[in-house]
């Protein structure tokens, strides 16, 4: 009975983001908004990995991510997976990289920025390094760091 | 479409990044021909038929006259955005919807707004060139152009300069601007300003060495080739009596001078109050006044840049 016991079950259809950085879980199923949706969701954090050392992993069935949603763990977490399930079975496989430019997922954090005060204005933020997460604001080009991140 | 540039510029000026060395040069070289166009003179038409957008969601006299005159000068004409009140900007028309009904009517905007950012947005929103003529606390490239231009023709060179930039250096958008492209031409800068007002780090951080912070003028001004001065405002100053103690210690007067070198020329972006005495006016060092005119000529080599046909 005990070998049975898997501590998260496959699941049929869904998304499956793996290879998240240890600790991050949390904060992306903040920003994915999962809660209220009715969906299940699994979260396991710090689970060994041969790879990373630890990680974290969310399973969110009968759901699929949208370009937004992916972009967005991609600014938290670059270089996880996300996997889109189909009847138990793997069907697409993605590892998340932040695009070069970011359209409407996160804010400019200078309050005085056009795209922070023109009502209908899309905010744009394009990236400039990798490793550490640095952005800088397409239109008042003020820097953005990891930590200053707010998600719209 | 974005139509086709003479020279192989970006089709906006936004900041100065936007212009290479080489742009730079050859705005000065043509902006010095066109002196006497500028002055009226001389009848060069270049620009008749063409149309430019003054767009001032903010109060500007010179810059706003300057673009008036260089694009009139050269046979071009100019329509107003007009005071806000009577605009359908205060109806809350944004700026992409104003923006997307002057890219309609004109061939190029010259655009000020008190949003950082804003002329890049309105680039975006465009096909025509767009000219930032200041966005906030941002960029202001046109206001260092003609810096760059007066102090070339006011000490008949750029490279190699011993600048003193004084004043409030920590709001003022033109210092900023100023210093980032005189370190393209290896000058020894000197900042003087009281501690409160001092050269922020995110600029100075983008300097190569060669630049050192002061907090009276006295010291260095006999080293200066250049002074640029820049007004103190009241309003940074909680307590008046600050205010009051900061700013008449860093006044210019013919008195002050007394120790500088006969060739020292002294820029302000202008408008003053009280930090340059009247009395400098008449002294050799004073080129605020031609300054000011410069804006003229440099407007009109960049007019001609973006709007020319060959």
């Amino acid at each position: 009975m005990a070998d049975k016991l898997l501590k998260v079950q496959p699941i049929r259809n869904g998304t499956v983001i793996d290879h998240l950085r240890a600790g991050t879980g949390l904060k992306i199923l903040d920003i994915l908004d999962v809660a209220d949706t009715g969906n299940t969701v699994s979260l396991l954090i710090n689970v060994p990995s041969s790879k990373q050392g630890r990680k974290d992993i969310i399973k969110i069935e009968d759901r699929e991510l949208t370009e937004s949603e992916t972009e967005r763990i991609a600014l938290i977490s670059p270089g996880a997976h996300v996997n889109i399930i189909r009847n138990y079975s793997v069907a697409e496989k993605t590892a998340v990289e932040i695009p070069e430019e970011v359209a409407g997922v996160a804010r400019c954090p200078n309050t005085n920025c056009i795209s922070n005060n023109e009502r209908g204005a899309t905010s744009r933020l394009l990236l400039r390094s990798r490793e550490p997460v640095h952005l800088a604001c397409a239109y008042c080009a003020r820097l953005v760091t990891e930590d200053e991140l707010q998600f719209l | 479409m974005p139509r086709p540039l003479a020279k192989g510029m970006s089709k906006d000026l936004i900041t100065m990044d936007d212009l290479s060395d080489d742009d730079i040069v050859g705005l000065l070289d043509d902006a010095a021909r066109l002196v006497p166009v500028a002055h009226g003179d001389v009848h060069l038409p270049l620009l008749e038929g063409k149309l430019l957008g003054n767009m001032f969601f903010e109060p500007s006299t010179r810059t706003r006259m300057s673009f008036e005159t260089a694009m009139k000068r050269l046979g071009g004409n100019v329509i107003n955005l007009g005071a806000l009140a009577s605009s359908s900007v205060s109806k809350g028309e944004t700026l992409y919807d104003t923006m997307r009904m002057v890219d309609g009517y004109c061939d190029l905007a010259v655009l000020r707004h008190p949003r950082q950012g804003a002329a890049q947005y309105a680039a975006d929103a465009c096909t025509i060139p767009i000219v930032n003529a200041g966005d906030g606390a941002g960029h202001h490239p046109t206001q260092t152009l003609l810096d760059l231009f007066t102090i070339r023709e006011e000490l008949g060179k750029l490279e190699g300069l011993t600048v003193g930039l004084l004043g409030d250096l920590r709001y003022g958008r033109t210092v900023h601007s100023l210093a980032a492209a005189l370190a393209r031409y290896d000058a020894t800068m000197h900042f003087i300003a009281p501690k409160s007002l001092a050269m922020p780090r995110r600029v100075t951080a983008e300097l190569p060495d060669g630049w050192s912070a002061h907090t009276t003028l006295d010291e260095i001004l006999p080293e200066l080739d250049l002074l640029y001065v820049t007004r103190i405002q009241k309003e940074r100053f909680p307590d008046p009596e600050d205010y009051a103690r900061v700013a008449g210690a860093y006044t210019i007067s013919a008195e002050t001078l007394r120790d500088a070198k006969p060739v020292l020329r002294i820029l302000h972006p202008l408008p003053r109050v009280n930090e340059i005495a009247t009395d400098v006016d008449d002294t050799g060092h004073a080129a605020y006044f031609r300054q000011a005119f410069n804006g003229v000529p440099v407007r009109m080599a960049l007019l001609e840049m973006l709007l020319g046909s060959d």
